[in-house]
């Protein structure tokens, strides 16, 4: 996988037979999920951990769901019980579960490029859950499986990336494994919410909700992150909804069949309105969550076999 | 006592004009005569064939670590990665802690230097109390102490009003205010330059106007008042073209770049690389190219080597939380001389922005061969092929962004007073 394939650090660098084949082993844990089995002896023995350094709800037990089902021993340390808290560096922590032989090392943290740092210092193969503003990798499969299984495919198809475009993970791994994969993709935010150079990743850039929609396949809401900002990038949550929130007046310029996502959690009535956001129809924003777990196993699996260690 | 000949040599002395094949004779630690002179009887002779010797190299931008941050280096370490630098003249940052704010502190820091016997440190003075951009510090103190210069150094001196206090009372000193050039506010949380590279690595940006916008703003203040203007580490084109324009007006606006930034681009911060994090941080190609420029048509005055030591402790952080700097002591001449071997400037350029110029900033009498004075000198080969190598360089702390960097030409004696110090 992308850099070394020890780790999944980030989707740039990616290869497209590397995310089909991803995909495709993903599928058949779908299945297996479905079909309410579990396949126990193939992490057997192995240890996961869950480092999260910063709150996580839904990434960290779709891992340790992930984990288990494959029969994994799966431990989580959050950061408001680790020794973090007690000045202990981050490369001190890695030392520290390295000693303890951990085969598996899911992380997020606050920081951008914290998950490489680790990767240059531990033995075990380390997942990146979510690093700061930088990628979010399992994220961007989970979602490209769940549009890959309801349109049958990935090239070609319009997508647009909305909103918070500058603080979010999800969109730069989205964004760099949709273009790999021959989608077309566009983001569309307010200027003080799209980075610098955007369209040198290989996008279409937007403004205007009614125009960045237009005739697209796909649209995904990002969530607003307010926690990040630091420049009062917009003035209110209720401008921000009226001129981004994805409504269905907005929905109305894409495609009739468009799907709606979102990598939640969702501030609901600010980047999306709760009608679309609930749509049975056109949202598939619950089967994004169902994907999440069958994708992380396959991830699991592929690191798994890659890193035996020479015990 | 240590009398000697250097002989065969290509004396380069850019403050004189010189620049011819020769011989340089050091009696008593004093240059007692040079050009194409003969040994006297029993005296030490050097054979210096294929080399260059030039005075001993002024750094204008030095983190000293002392006095507080002696985990990262000290006046002791710092001087021998000078000398294996051939520098043997460093002006002194001031934001230290404690912050150089004190004249007491001005002697001690010349006095660390002396004690050495490989540098002299010429302590810049704290701009404002304690560095802390709220009041003016003791300036006319300071200079009677000896301080060099005024800045509040890695920090710029963000009021208006202070900045204009501060250049309109020092000019009265005859003194310069050096400014870090960058907009504090819109540089505040960032660690690299806004672009694409940033946008990839999911980094905390800072647009490259924010020193455009400081330059733009000082350059005006330096004409309000007639006060004297250096800027520090400048790494934009569009920074450059306003200093080009203020000094073509006549302005008393000087500035010094640094190694990084005419020899790496942002690009060097892939994959999170912190020893890449400097402040200002890598810039654009189109940048370094601009600075590349501005050595060879004289906007820029001198090369200084910014050097900031930082411990692994400091950089082995994810990189928004990494400290920023390099160190560049070592490397500041091989690096330089880069830009002569690519010819974007010419061998004597390189001295002078390395020796004369910023002897002539500070006010210093080194940076010349002069009969009678000091002899600080510096001999080098212009071709000696090397590698940058972190954990092999001279000197505490390793934070080098040149690591793996092949480089061309390399310092082979220093000498400090007469004394030799290197090689």
């Amino acid at each position: 996988m992308a850099v070394s394939n020890r780790h999944l650090l980030q989707i740039e660098g990616m290869h497209p037979p590397q995310i089909s084949s991803l995909l495709d082993l993903a599928e058949s844990y779908v299945l297996l999920n479905r079909s309410g089995k579990t396949q126990r002896d193939l992490l057997r023995g192995r240890t996961l951990i869950n480092l999260f350094f910063e709150d996580s709800t839904r990434t960290r037990t779709s891992f340790e769901l992930a984990g288990k089902r494959l029969g994994a021993d799966v431990i989580n340390m959050s950061v408001s019980t680790s020794s973090v808290n007690k000045g202990e560096t981050l490369l001190d922590t890695a030392a520290t579960l390295n000693a303890m032989m951990c085969d598996l090392l899911v992380v997020r943290h606050s920081q951008s490029g914290a998950p490489n740092l680790l990767a240059q210092k531990v033995d075990a193969a380390v997942i990146n859950a979510g690093d700061g503003t930088h990628e979010h990798p399992t994220q961007a499969l989970l979602d490209a499986l769940t549009i890959r299984r309801r349109r049958g495919r990935l090239e070609g198809l319009k997508i647009a990336i909305c909103g918070d475009v500058l603080h979010s993970r999800v969109a730069r791994s989205n964004i760099h494994l949709l273009s790999a994969m021959g989608s077309r993709v566009r983001v569309v935010g307010p200027p003080t919410l799209i980075p610098a150079e955007c369209e040198r990743l290989g996008v279409e850039v937007f403004h205007d909700m009614a125009q960045g929609l237009r005739d697209c396949d796909v649209v995904m809401a990002l969530r607003l992150q307010r926690e990040r900002m630091t420049g009062g990038q917009v003035p209110s949550a209720r401008e921000y909804f009226r001129f981004y929130g994805l409504d269905f007046e907005k929905l109305s310029h894409a495609k009739p069949d468009a799907l709606v996502m979102h990598p939640g959690p969702m501030n609901r009535g600010v980047e999306i309105d709760s009608a679309v956001a609930d749509d049975p129809v056109r949202s598939v924003i619950k089967e994004q969550v169902e994907m999440g777990v069958a994708v992380r196993m396959a991830v699991l699996d592929v690191l798994a076999r890659a890193n035996r260690r020479n015990v | 006592m240590f009398d000697f000949l250097i002989d065969n040599v290509r004396l380069i002395d850019p403050a004189s004009g010189l620049d011819q094949q020769g011989a340089i004779l050091v009696q008593a630690g004093v240059i007692a005569d040079l050009g194409r002179i003969t040994a006297p009887e029993d005296v030490t002779v050097i054979d210096g064939a294929g080399c260059v010797l030039c005075p001993g190299l002024v750094d204008m931008r030095v983190e000293l670590g002392e006095p507080g941050y002696e985990y990262r280096e000290t006046v002791a370490s710092a001087a021998l990665a000078a000398s294996a630098g051939g520098i043997t003249t460093v002006a002194a940052m001031p934001d230290s802690r404690p912050p150089i704010d004190d004249p007491a502190l001005v002697r001690l820091l010349r006095t660390r230097g002396e004690e050495t016997g490989r540098i002299t440190v010429l302590p810049y003075g704290a701009a404002t109390r304690g560095c802390r951009g709220e009041e003016l510090a003791e300036i006319g103190l300071l200079r009677e102490a000896g301080a060099v210069g005024f800045t509040d150094g890695a920090r710029a001196i963000g009021s208006s009003r202070l900045m204009r206090t501060a250049l309109a009372y020092a000019a009265a000193f005859g003194a310069i205010i050096i400014q870090h050039p960058e907009d504090p506010e819109l540089a505040a949380g960032g660690s690299a330059t806004q672009g694409e590279m940033a946008t990839r690595l999911g980094l905390p940006a800072i647009p490259a106007a924010a020193e455009a916008i400081l330059v733009a703003r000082d350059i005006r203040l330096a004409e309000l008042t007639g006060g004297s203007v250096h800027f520090a580490h400048v790494s934009t084109g569009e920074a450059l073209a306003l200093i080009r324009d203020a000094k073509a007006r006549g302005l008393r606006v000087t500035c010094d770049t640094a190694p990084p930034y005419f020899d790496l681009n942002e690009t060097a911060i892939g994959d999170f690389r912190t020893f890449a994090k400097l402040s200002p941080p890598l810039r654009a190609e189109s940048d370094r190219r601009a600075v590349v420029a501005g050595l060879a048509d004289g906007t820029i005055d001198a090369i200084a080597s910014d050097h900031q030591p930082r411990d692994a402790d400091d950089k082995r952080l994810p990189f928004a939380q990494a400290a920023a700097g390099g160190v560049g002591l070592a490397t500041l001449l091989a690096v330089t001389l880069a830009q002569v071997h690519s010819d974007q400037i010419s061998l004597t350029r390189a001295v002078e922005l390395l020796t004369a110029s910023p002897a002539r900033l500070l006010g210093d009498a080194s940076g010349t061969l002069a009969r009678g004075a000091a002899a600080d000198l510096c001999l080098f080969s212009l071709d000696e092929i090397w590698q940058v190598t972190d954990g092999t360089l001279a000197g505490k702390s390793q934070n080098t962004p040149f690591d793996g960097r092949a480089l061309e030409g390399r310092v082979r004696g220093t000498w400090k007073a007469g004394r030799r110090v290197f090689g």
